[in-house]
């Protein structure tokens, strides 16, 4: 055999080299046949389900390409009449207990199911439904569940545990009655989930899908009496066209302004600015940060999916997230203050909608902090395929759209505003801010390639104006679980560290329209990084519009004024609910309810020795008659653990003696 | 009355005193998930949430994992069991032996059915298990540890009325 022989195999009866390809199902696409598949995505493990790439090797019989390695001289073929019948029978078994709603189904015409069973020929089933009706799952704000429509792939069990380390859906109970779900049979709205929707953006059908606004959305359009505002994110224009079916890339946001305005927005607005006024906030924070103010370093705050991360799993490292609310909530807050002053509107009739290529940052508007008077400070949160839907439900076509400029003044941006749609977008807006600052003009405009690129992390020391800035980026959220322990562990060093939930950002949201092949991600990157490069104003500093705002209404960077309007906070929150675990018994009704934590950092502060000795001790003191000892999960100061409560106490940095005092106390005022 | 039962931590913190010793006795090793729910369950009689939720805290796994563990395998209950578990085989041998009358008389005698398998006073569970590889004394009936073979319906029924016989003693 010649050593050209050795580098080949066949497929279909072509020869084909073998390249580096992980397996045999990445040779036969390289090759040009599209290979039906629901449960082989190149960023997760191989899963080897759903026997839909199944091949015929010559002297091996029928296997799945996704799980054999390729080898010189195999003899592959993929379109056999047995395949074809395998495939074909494999879909329609799916289908037997699939819900088959197919018209009222948000994922209708992106559907991967319906998409190969048409490709593959499926014109009926054959088998009956054998699987109950299951309910919906509408309890989360970000992802709504149905599990009518799974199909078992386990694509979102993984890409929850291995892309972003939270692990918040597995599945559950066997053979027939298996079902993917969160801990215990709860809601995604009741579980550990962060609301990044990347298990609705990998799920092939519609058993995991943004939850939907576009009825509000409707309403809001459609009543004469309210003033309605729309802000833009940076990361949608360069997404809305694929909605169209048209490629990936392209910069959409003038028809997107003019079609917003057609639907009925009295004026739109654009997510960059506040992405500036961001950058300025952030940067003179990171400053007051260096001198001394506070930890180091400093992580930033504006993906929402990240900072529910970092409450439910990193806690201790809450007093290092920059205090800066992200520009959506930024935009809401100013929106709350001065738009109905400018619109000449009831404060009350201004309604503030979003659009987003996120599914957290429904869940972002949701959080009590980000509302003013009692009124969430941003009413309605879209995504681009709510927007898409939107455009197709109004019959426009945007073919005979003009673009059109966004209103001022909060839809002025630089090309460092539209950058936050890229991972590593906010660090090289801070980096040209900081050149700006310290008066490097030459860096001003400057493109910190250092901080770009498709890995998932990337370190860089950067030289700025004479100083040296340690920076960090970081998508995916096991990826910054990584990347923090190494950090913690004192091996990498940054000052700066920007954590995005999703890979490459917010271009691959779980809001942007969905695309089974894998290939707009980096589209839509390049088109962000185009659309930077057309701005004239590239730096944050430059922003005409956020100069004004701190003239006439905020004074100066990180004012007082400032933090009341533009920063937060955030505390630990848990991630599991109501779940006590007895630990005494007694006759008495209404005992007083002690609760220790038993949660991750209580117990890593020693809580577990602790609960026992406090236990034995109440117990020795006769006292299990009126005190109900339970252990709990996170009573959500995690901080200051091993926390106990002790009726309406919380008992920090607990120890059996102040717990026992505490107790003592309030049988006492009892 | 030979029947053994096994013995199970009397009190809410001797239980949990359990679990904690089976956690460190495992050296807190999520590979070993599952003997670490096998030792729970003896403690509990089944795998109550707020346990589970526990052993992953304590393990680093997702809850998520330990309930698909915990329902993936038809050994872990996850509503109590009674005191005395009667598992009726109802593999090949045992069916073909007319192992369906000993169950419907197990639970006319007790109260019981497909949906309902445990008694109120969490005496008895009853369910049947595909084989326990004891064929040639087929029919068997296995309570807790003890096995008894060649069974009718009537001498099954008498083993129940001897078990409560013996609790209703003081």
């Amino acid at each position: 055999m010649t050593t050209t022989a050795t580098q080949t195999l066949t497929i279909d009866g072509r020869a084909v080299s073998i390249a580096q390809d992980r397996n045999l199902l990445e040779a036969i696409r390289r090759s040009g046949i599209d290979l039906p598949t629901f449960c082989y995505h190149s960023e997760l493990s191989v899963y080897g389900a759903c026997r839909l790439c199944v091949v015929e090797v010559e002297g091996r019989g029928v296997q799945a390409s996704c799980s054999i390695t390729p080898e010189p001289g195999m003899v592959v073929r993929t379109a056999t009449p047995q395949l074809r019948k395998l495939r074909k029978t494999t879909l329609e078994l799916l289908l037997a207990n699939h819900d088959g709603h197919c018209t009222t189904c948000d994922k209708a015409a992106r559907c991967r199911l319906e998409d190969l069973s048409r490709r593959l020929g499926v014109d009926r089933v054959r088998f009956q439904r054998t699987a109950a009706p299951k309910p919906a799952d509408r309890s989360s704000p970000a992802v709504h569940r149905e599990m009518g429509k799974c199909i078992l792939c386990g694509d979102c069990v993984r890409v929850c545990s291995e892309v972003q380390g939270v692990g918040a859906l597995d599945f559950a109970f066997r053979g027939s009655d298996t079902v993917v779900q969160p801990a215990f049979g709860r809601g995604l709205g009741d579980a550990d989930c962060v609301h990044c929707g990347q298990c609705s953006r990998v799920c092939p059908t519609g058993a995991l899908v943004p939850a939907s606004d576009v009825e509000a959305a409707w309403e809001a359009f459609g009543d004469p009496q309210r003033t309605v505002v729309v802000q833009i994110a940076p990361a949608v224009r360069v997404a809305l066209a694929e909605t169209l079916d048209l490629p990936a890339g392209g910069d959409a946001f003038g028809i997107l302004c003019a079609a917003l305005r057609r639907l009925g927005a009295d004026a739109v607005y654009d997510t960059g600015f506040t992405a500036d006024l961001t950058i300025v906030e952030e940067a003179n924070e990171f400053v007051k940060r260096v001198q001394g103010s506070g930890p180091l370093p400093m992580f930033t705050s504006c993906c929402p999916s990240w900072v529910a991360y970092a409450e439910k799993f990193q806690p201790d490292l809450l007093p290092n997230l920059s205090t800066c609310k992200s520009p959506q909530q930024m935009f809401g807050a100013l929106a709350r203050k001065l738009l109905p002053a400018h619109h000449g509107c009831d404060p009350k009739d201004l309604t503030v909608i979003s659009v987003m290529p996120c599914t957290a940052k429904k869940f972002e508007a949701t959080r009590p902090e980000f509302s003013t008077d009692g009124r969430r400070d941003v009413d309605l949160v879209l995504t681009t395929q709510e927007i898409g839907r939107l455009i197709a439900g109004s019959g426009l076509d945007l073919k005979t759209v003009t673009p059109e400029q966004p209103d001022l003044p909060f839809g002025m941006k630089t090309g460092a505003g539209i950058l936050f749609g890229n991972s590593g977008g906010v660090t090289e807006a801070v980096l040209r801010y900081a050149a700006a600052v310290l008066g490097d003009g030459r860096l001003k405009h400057h493109e910190f390639t250092e901080v770009r690129g498709p890995e998932g992390t990337r370190i860089a020391s950067v030289d700025v104006g004479g100083q040296t800035l340690h920076v960090a980026v970081v998508s995916g959220l096991a990826n910054a679980k990584r990347l923090l322990a190494e950090v913690k562990a004192g091996r990498v060093k940054a000052d700066l560290i920007e954590v995005m939930a999703c890979p490459g950002g917010c271009v691959g949201g779980a809001g942007q329209p969905v695309d089974h092949v894998g290939t707009a991600r980096a589209c839509r990157a390049a088109g962000i990084f185009a659309a930077d490069r057309a701005e004239v104003m590239r730096n944050s500093a430059e922003n005409p519009a956020v100069g004004e705002l701190y003239r006439e209404h905020l004074e100066k960077p990180n004012s007082h004024q400032a933090h009341d309007l533009l920063h937060t906070h955030y505390h630990p929150r848990r991630r599991l609910g109501d779940l006590d675990l007895l630990l005494t018994t007694g006759e008495q009704r209404d005992r007083l309810l002690v609760q220790a934590c038993l949660g991750t950092s209580c117990h890593l502060r020693g809580g577990q020795p602790m609960v026992h000795a406090l236990v034995a001790a109440v117990e020795a003191r006769g006292l299990h008659d009126r005190v109900d000892v339970r252990a709990t999960f996170c009573l959500e100061r995690c901080g200051e653990g091993p926390n106990v409560r002790v009726g309406e106490r919380v008992v920090s940095s607990a120890t059996v003696e102040t717990v026992l005092a505490a107790i003592d106390e309030a049988l006492v005022q009892a | 009355m030979s029947t053994a039962c096994a013995p199970a931590p009397a009190t809410p913190r001797a239980q949990f005193a359990r679990v904690t010793e089976i956690l460190d006795h495992h050296e807190r090793d999520p590979a070993r998930l599952v003997p670490i729910l096998q030792e729970v369950q003896e403690a509990y009689r089944y795998l109550p949430q707020e346990v589970m939720a526990y052993v992953a805290t304590a393990l680093d796994l997702p809850p998520s994992k330990v309930f698909g563990v915990a329902t993936f395998y038809a050994h872990f209950a996850l509503a109590p069991k009674g005191k005395y578990v009667i598992k009726l085989c109802d593999g090949t041998a045992c069916h073909v032996k007319e192992s369906v009358p000993i169950l419907d008389a197990l639970r006319k005698r007790l109260g019981l059915s497909e949906a309902k398998k445990t008694t109120d006073d969490q005496l008895f569970t009853v369910e049947t298990v595909s084989c326990l590889g004891a064929c040639g004394l087929a029919p068997v009936v296995l309570i807790n540890e003890d096995v008894h073979g060649q069974m009718t319906p009537q001498s099954a029924v008498r083993l129940v009325e001897g078990i409560v016989a013996q609790e209703a003693k003081p």
